[in-house]
This record gives C-alpha cells, sequence and structure tokens, in this order.
C-alpha cells in the first residue's frame, strides 16, 4: 500500500483502486452468478449428487448450446444489439433438419447434409432480415423480438402445410402437418456428443460437440479478426468513424445479420443432435432469450462482444442450468429451476438494456 | 449591470463588464463567439446554468434599484423578455396561439366551475385583438390566425418578439442575435420594428454580428472581447471598421513556429472547389470556391455556424455535397468518403469524440482501422496455400501506434489503452496520428483545439506545422479561432454566410479581419474596391466566391 500510495506522473492508482478496477472489469454481475453458482456446487456436493454426471451434463449443453450463443456476436460487433431475431435463423435450421430426415439421411451424413443446408438458409434470411433491420434503426431490439415471434408463428402454418411424406415427422393417426416432436434417435442424435467421447470417472466428456463448437469459435474469432471484422466493428461502435473510414454502414450491419443467422441455424442442430429431438411449432420462440443471457452473463455488453464472452457466459448459465435443477428439486419442490433459470436469464438481459450504452445508433 | 465577472469552473469568461441601458434606448453588443455576450445575458435572465455554476460576481440595478434574478420567471416579472437566437414556437399553432403560450386568456364554463381553472375555455377574439395589438405595434399586417409553419423564417421572428411585447409588463427586451436568419430586407423591417419600439418607450439589448445594423440602429455601442469590456461607443464616434477592429483584436499567443522555415507552398493548385454547397445542419455551406495550393497550411475561418466546418465535411462526404471538386485538375466525385480517402485525403473532425474515435477501443485499433480499411494495411495472410484470407495484423498495429505514441508524445499507458480514459488532447493527437496512417496528400484539421488544455494547443499547432514543413502536407486547417489561424497559416480563408468572403495573410489587420468575418463586404456589395492587400498573398480567384452575392439573393 505505502509503495503505491506514492503519486507517480501518470496518476498512481492505490492497490484498493486497482482492485475496484479489476472487479469492475469482470463485472458485478458475474460475480454475482459466480457466487450463486458456487453455493449451488456447495449445496450438490452436500447432497451427495452425482457430481460426476452432473460435470458431464455441463459439458454437454455448454456444447450444444454454444453456437446459438456465438450468433450474438456479429449482432452485437456490428451495432445491431443482440440478435433477438434468432427464431428466424434457428428456423431455418430446423427446415434443413427435417429436409434431411425426409430424404431418408442418417448418422454424421444427415447431419452435414442439415449444417449444409442450414447454412445457405440461414444466410438468406439474414440478408433480408439485415436489410429490414436497416429500415428500423435504433429500434432493432424490440422489433427484433417481434419479428422473431412473428416468424415463429408464420412457421406454425407452414409446418401444418409442409408436403412431408415421412412416417417419423407427420403424425402418426395420417392427415397433413407435422408432429410437434420428431425424435433424432434413428438420425443424427448424439453423432457429435458420441464421437470420441470418453469417460473420467462417472464423468462422460462430449468430445465431438466440444470439437464442433471450438471450430466455429475460432473460425468466428478468425472472421472478427478480418478487415471485414474489423470494419463490422468499427459500424457497431461508432458508425460516424465508420463513414469517416469510408465504410457502408447498412452494409456491414447487413453481414453482421448474415453471419447471425447463419449460425444460429447451425447452432439448433446442433443442439438437437444433443438433444436428440427437434421441436416445431412454438418452441423456437424464447430460443433467442437464453442465447443473449448468456452473452451478457458472460461480460458481452450491448456493442462488444467477444468469443470469450460466449464461453464464459455459456458455460456459467449451463452450469447454473444444470446444477440447480436437481439441488431445487432435492431442497425446495419441483420444477423450481426452470423458475430460477427464467429469473436469471430475463434479469440479466434486463441489467444489460438500463445499461447506458443501450442507446444504439438513433440519428 | 456594474462590475458583472463569472468564472466557469476557473475559466474566467467575464472580466468586469458594465451596461447601462436607459428607457428607449437600444444598446448593441458586438463581440466574436465565445466573448461573453451569452453568458452576460444568461446572468440577466437568471438562467440556472449561471447559478449552477457558482453564480456572478457584481450587481444588476433595474430602476436605480439593486435586483437579484435568481430564475427566467423573476426575470419576467420584472419586465425583461428575451428573444432566443433559436425559435420557440409550436409550427402546428396559429399565430395567437403561439403568442398566448402558457399565458392564454380564459372564460370560465360548467366543467371548470367544477373542476377547477384548469378546464376553463380558451377566449380566443380575446386572445386575437392582444395579438393583433402585439403585432401592430412592429407594424406587421400578417393574419393573426395563420399557422406559424410554413411562416417565412423572418415572420416567426416578429413572432417571437410579438410575444414578448404582449408581456404587458416587458420594459427591456434582449434580442440575441434576431437578424441572424433573416435576409437583408426582412433585417431592416425588423431594424425599423426595434426603433419603433424603442421610441414606444421600450430598452432593447440587441446582440449580432452584423456590424452595419449595429452603427445604423443604436444608440449606444458595447464591444466585448474575451470577456473583457473593450470599449463603450455611440454610433456617431464608430464606423464599422473601427468596431471590427475592436471585436477582432490582437491575442495572439506564440504559437507555432514564427523562426522556423517557410512552408514548402508551390503556386500549383492541389485542390481546387467549385461551387460547393454542403447540407450540414448548422453550418451550411451554401457556393463556396476555393484554391489550395501545394504545401501551404490554409485556414478556414468565420464565426460560428456560417458554414466554415461544413468544408471539409463536405469534402470528405461526411454529409451530402454538391459542385465540383478536383485533385490535381482530375475530377472527384463528393460525397464518397472512401474515394476521397484513396486520392490522399485525410480529415481529422471537428466532433472528437462523436466521429473521431472509436471511444471503447485501443489506441492502436484507432489509428490503424481507417488505414486498413481504405488502404489494405495491417493485413496479413494466414491459413493453407489456396485458400488464404487476411485478418489483422496486431504486431504490425502495435508496432505503428508505438511510433506515433513516441512521436506525438501521446500520454497513455500503452498502445492497448482505451481511448475513452485518454485527456482530450490525448485524443486529439490519436485523432492526427489515425490520419497520419492514411499518409495524406491533404489534411483536413476541423477545430484542433477545441476543448483541450492551453499547452496541448501549443503541441498540436506546432504538430501541424511540423508536418507541413517537414512532409511536406498540405493542410487544410478550420479554426474558430482566429488567432490560432494567424500563428500558423499562409493564407486565411474566411467564410461567411456559406461563402467564401475573401483571402488575407495571417499579418492582415484586425480590421480586415473583422470585416470579413461579419460579412461586411457583401454586405455592402463593394467587392470591387475592397481593401487593397484582399488579394495580397492569394493570388487570383480568391474573391471569386463573394462576388455580386448579398445574403438577400
Amino acid at each position: 500500500m505505502l509503495l503505491n500510495a506514492l503519486p507517480s506522473p501518470e496518476g498512481g492508482e492505490s492497490f484498493g483502486d486497482r482492485l475496484g478496477a479489476a472487479v469492475r472489469d469482470f463485472g458485478i454481475p458475474r460475480i454475482i452468478i459466480l457466487g450463486f453458482l458456487g453455493v449451488l456446487l456447495a449445496t450438490a456436493v452436500s447432497l451427495r449428487l452425482p457430481m460426476g454426471q452432473l460435470f458431464g451434463n455441463i459439458l454437454t449443453r455448454f456444447g450444444m448450446n454454444g453456437i446459438l450463443v456465438l450468433a450474438m456476436i456479429p449482432s452485437i460487433q456490428s451495432g445491431t444489439g443482440p440478435n433477438f431475431a434468432l427464431p428466424l435463423g434457428v428456423t431455418c435450421g430446423i427446415v434443413a433438419s427435417t429436409l434431411s430426415i425426409e430424404l431418408d439421411l442418417r448418422g454424421f451424413t444427415a447431419f452435414f447434409f442439415a449444417v449444409g443446408v442450414a447454412i445457405p438458409l440461414g444466410a438468406i434470411s439474414g440478408y433480408l432480415y439485415g436489410v429490414f433491420q436497416n429500415k428500423v434503426k435504433g429500434q432493432e431490439l424490440t422489433v427484433g423480438t417481434y419479428f422473431g415471434f412473428s416468424v415463429v408463428s408464420l412457421m406454425c402454418i407452414f409446418w401444418t402445410v409442409v408436403p412431408y411424406k415421412s412416417p417419423e415427422m407427420i403424425w402418426p393417426y395420417g392427415g397433413s402437418g407435422l408432429r410437434v416432436t420428431i425424435t433424432l434417435t434413428n438420425r443424427f442424435a448424439q453423432v457429435l456428443d458420441g464421437f470420441m467421447s470418453f469417460k473420467i470417472g462417472t464423468m462422460t466428456v462430449p468430445t465431438g460437440l466440444l470439437l464442433f463448437f471450438g471450430m466455429f469459435c475460432a473460425l468466428l474469432a478468425l472472421f472478427l479478426r478480418s478487415k471485414t471484422g474489423v470494419a463490422m466493428m468499427m459500424v457497431g461502435s461508432n458508425p460516424r468513424y465508420a463513414e469517416s473510414a469510408g465504410l457502408n454502414v447498412d452494409k456491414y450491419r447487413i453481414i453482421g445479420s448474415v453471419v447471425s443467422q447463419a449460425l444460429g441455424a447451425v447452432g439448433i442442430i446442433v443442439y438437437a443432435q444433443s438433444f436428440g429431438f427437434i421441436q416445431l411449432y412454438l418452441a423456437p420462440l424464447f430460443m433467442a432469450f437464453f442465447a443473449v443471457a448468456s452473452v451478457l452473463i458472460g461480460g458481452a455488453s450491448l456493442r462488444r462482444a467477444t468469443v470469450w464472452h460466449v464461453l464464459i457466459g455459456t458455460f456459467l448459465f449451463q452450469a447454473i442450468l444444470v446444477v440447480s435443477m436437481p439441488v431445487a428439486n432435492k431442497v425446495v419442490a419441483d420444477n423450481l429451476a426452470e423458475v430460477i433459470r427464467i429469473i436469471v436469464s430475463n434479469g440479466i438481459i434486463l441489467y444489460a438494456l438500463t445499461r447506458k450504452e443501450a442507446g444504439v445508433d438513433v440519428r | 449591470m456594474r462590475g458583472i465577472a463569472k468564472e466557469y469552473f476557473g475559466n474566467r469568461v467575464l472580466k468586469g463588464v458594465n451596461l447601462r441601458v436607459g428607457p428607449g434606448e437600444i444598446l448593441s453588443i458586438v463581440g466574436e463567439n465565445g466573448a461573453g455576450k451569452s453568458t452576460l445575458m444568461n446572468i440577466l435572465f437568471g438562467m440556472p446554468v449561471i447559478h449552477n455554476t457558482g453564480g456572478f460576481e457584481g450587481e444588476i440595478l433595474f430602476d436605480g434599484a439593486p435586483i437579484s434574478i435568481r430564475s427566467p420567471q423573476q426575470a419576467v416579472e420584472l419586465g425583461i423578455g428575451m428573444v432566443h437566437q433559436e425559435f420557440m414556437l409550436l409550427p402546428g399553432f396559429s399565430i395567437t396561439e403561439n403568442i398566448k403560450l402558457n399565458r392564454e386568456l380564459t372564460r370560465p364554463n360548467l366543467l371548470s366551475r367544477l373542476c377547477g381553472p384548469k378546464l376553463e375555455h380558451l377566449d380566443m377574439p380575446a386572445m386575437r385583438s392582444d395579438s393583433r395589438a402585439s403585432l401592430d405595434r412592429m407594424g406587421m399586417s400578417i393574419d393573426e390566425m395563420l399557422p406559424v409553419a410554413g411562416l417565412p423564417v423572418g415572420h416567426m421572428q416578429f413572432v417571437e418578439i410579438a410575444r414578448e411585447l404582449d408581456k404587458k409588463k416587458t420594459r427591456l427586451l434582449v434580442l440575441d442575435e434576431p437578424t441572424a436568419v433573416l435576409t437583408e430586407s426582412e433585417a431592416q423591417v425588423l431594424l425599423n420594428a426595434m426603433r419603433s419600439l424603442a421610441a414606444q418607450g421600450i430598452s432593447l439589448i440587441f446582440i449580432t454580428h452584423r456590424l452595419d445594423e449595429v452603427v445604423q440602429v443604436s444608440d449606444g455601442i458595447t464591444v466585448l472581447r474575451d470577456g473583457e469590456q473593450v470599449a463603450d461607443l455611440s454610433p456617431r464616434e464608430t464606423s464599422v471598421g473601427h468596431l471590427a477592429e475592436l471585436m477582432v483584436g490582437r491575442k495572439l499567443e506564440a504559437v507555432g513556429c514564427d523562426g522556423c522555415a517557410p512552408s514548402p507552398r508551390t503556386d500549383q493548385v492541389l485542390l481546387r472547389l467549385e461551387h460547393l454547397e454542403v447540407d450540414m445542419p448548422g453550418e451550411m455551406v451554401k457556393d463556396l470556391s476555393l484554391e489550395v495550393f501545394q504545401g501551404e497550411i490554409l485556414g478556414l475561418g468565420g464565426l460560428a455556424g456560417h458554414g466554415k466546418v461544413g468544408v471539409a465535411n463536405g469534402v470528405m462526404g461526411m454529409y451530402p455535397a454538391r459542385g465540383i471538386m478536383a485533385i490535381e485538375g482530375t475530377p472527384l466525385p463528393l460525397g464518397h468518403t472512401l474515394e476521397a480517402l484513396r486520392s490522399g485525403l485525410a480529415f481529422v473532425s471537428e466532433d472528437r469524440r462523436g466521429v473521431g474515435l472509436l471511444l471503447e477501443e485501443s489506441i492502436e485499433m484507432n489509428v490503424a482501422a481507417p488505414a486498413m480499411q481504405s488502404q489494405e494495411k495491417f493485413l496479413r495472410k494466414v491459413g493453407p496455400r489456396g485458400f488464404q484470407f487476411s485478418i489483422m495484423d496486431r504486431r504490425a498495429m502495435r508496432r505503428h501506434a508505438e511510433r506515433f505514441i513516441e512521436e506525438l508524445d501521446i500520454r497513455c499507458t500503452g498502445p492497448e489503452q482505451i481511448v475513452r480514459r485518454l485527456s482530450g488532447g490525448n485524443q486529439q493527437k490519436v485523432c492526427i496520428a489515425k490520419a497520419l496512417t492514411l499518409e495524406p496528400r491533404i489534411l483536413f484539421v476541423s477545430e484542433p483545439t477545441r476543448g483541450i488544455d492551453v499547452g496541448a494547443k501549443k503541441i498540436v499547432l506546432d504538430l501541424l506545422v511540423r508536418l507541413n514543413r517537414e512532409h511536406g502536407v498540405t493542410v487544410v486547417v478550420t479554426s474558430s479561432e482566429l488567432a490560432e489561424l494567424r500563428s500558423i497559416c499562409d493564407r486565411i480563408a474566411i467564410v461567411c454566410e456559406g461563402r467564401l468572403e475573401g483571402i488575407l495573410p495571417p499579418d492582415a489587420s484586425d480590421r480586415d479581419f473583422g470585416l470579413l468575418m461579419a460579412g461586411e463586404k457583401s454586405h455592402r456589395g463593394r467587392d470591387a474596391e475592397g481593401p487593397s492587400h484582399l488579394s495580397g498573398s492569394c493570388g487570383q480567384g480568391s474573391g471569386q466566391g463573394s462576388k455580386e452575392e448579398s445574403p438577400c439573393s
């Protein structure tokens, strides 16, 4: 303390100041979440819950949700805020998955076919949504939320009229339209999770899933460092600055939307293969909220997000979810976990929205 | 008002000013931007900003009795009216409604008897006749029921004044640049109205930049400069030229490099602008033609709001612009930023935090990003052969930023520091480093010293001179501080009302600068016999912009 108290010409900081700054950098909400997780884990241990299994679950849920959360980065970086219109991309991913089943594909073929179809579909819808988004500058968050809702509702009609013939998907008693939940057991369920997976004690490590997620993280990180990625960041953090550097602001906002929706489309396929089911109709409705909450817990603001924020946020969010469920079931009552999850995720979104930088470019 | 002095955060903006207005007198206050005129009027009007920043010294006497004005409401009670520079009118309302705004005459009705006076009916006929009377006092014949939207600006100004007159108590009326938005003929009507008001016993304080109006209409003239009362004159003992001289004054500090080598200026035209129009709100450029010579430092001066800032913004495509631009004779499209950057233009914006910087990003990113986007710098190839793509080269960015940090003496903890945490002067250096990274042939710098402290000012100005001398960069500096321009520029172009008013050498007299800034030359339409050395060092073509243009056309 004494040494640090000496005034230095560049504005000396005491240890206390630096500690305060470090806390601020890490973010008070993150510290609270981390504390909450710690309490949960301690309770879980004291209740003698199967910890190995719990950690295995955390890893799986981390991998299966990761790409959906990654989808938040391009939209935040390009200045349109967290992508609340994520159900759009999710829908594209579901369409691609059902198509692979209709074509009677199985295993890795089915999975990669679905991914291959989902990316262009997501990109096209992302482009169209990006064009639309440029007309509602400054209100992306609200408009995006309702856009997502509208797409889900619109697709409800699609699912009832789509002319698929596969008996696995249409209602068993005949008629037209798809089921609410489609089982992937004989298709591509757990193809990634099972790939090269191994056990440490009672903990299963879903190697393939984590590798796939890691690959997307690396690709996105590279993209963010490319010329286009930097341009996107410039547009997002100060559109006037970007203009003065000769960039077309609208163009890069569209690129952000394209990448984001394409990631959303891939993300839901990864999610579905881990989950083992495809859920249609209203299931994608709240997909965006958990992804938004995750990236914000990770320390992203409404204008700045990195791959690290996604990794930290997804891990924390899913860990709380996985651990709180059995703990709450034992300690209090059934279904409290779901309530806690909703409080945490919406609380985090609310916190992020009330911060100053919420004012996106409204000129 | 006696011995008025005011400090804003240790910065003395008024240094003992005395004003005296008799009944039915018109007192004019003239001075450059920042001379303290607005502060003085805010004190008189009891604006909260004054009291929130520690009040003021001195005393105000009204009718011989000392008073303390704590709020605008109190000022109105006393009979002090103020007509602001910006119109405060509701466009959808009629003239009458605007004049009577918040002072409506009402009559009781059934509801109001039950629920209180807030629900009373408007007494339109009474309001109309009151408004009519106020308008008539100024000799205005327009229909008092017309909506304000769509009225000519001149008429809006009259509505504003009529509102003040309608307050029966008004005995002292402050007019803050009432003629700034008016054409010359409209201004003339207003001046006549002012005189007739004065004849009716109302005292007026008239703030303006147009010196001919001052001489024409005032009973007394006070000149402010840097918060000091430079002179108290009567219009008989002065002239427009004399006023201009007093207004500008010599306030040259030793900035720039007086002793060092002359600029590498040549006679070759590097950038030519013809009939430039820029649609920048608040800084409209209307028809400006200008030539920039290779290797010079050209200053763009003029009063705030007259368009000098719009020039660089238009050239760089930050705001919609029309006209002809050519670099070394090659035409260049206007309104195309990327094209401008690639042709060797670079711009340091006057809006440092709004346009100039990515506040949440590091110094190295701020410095390198524009060059990366427009010139493919700081990129390196990665990936296997055939699938190569470029990503940013952080190491090169770091090295580059470190070089500039040392060269420009940017005080920071390192190239990765977030620019929001830097001081204003250091942020400005980052902006300049950013522009220099583009290796420009012409550097536009707008308001380089705004909001930075004195020491940093000198460093920034020295830097511009050094760039010019050592690297041969042609620099176009836009600044509201004439003294600054005079210390570093080879030529100074004065912009007035969106047009080039004239070009002067830095050592021209205060009087000439003042005249050009107040737009006296084009007002009088005497461009032919302007001061003899007007085109002294600027060669041909300098006066073109201002020829046969008067603001009332």
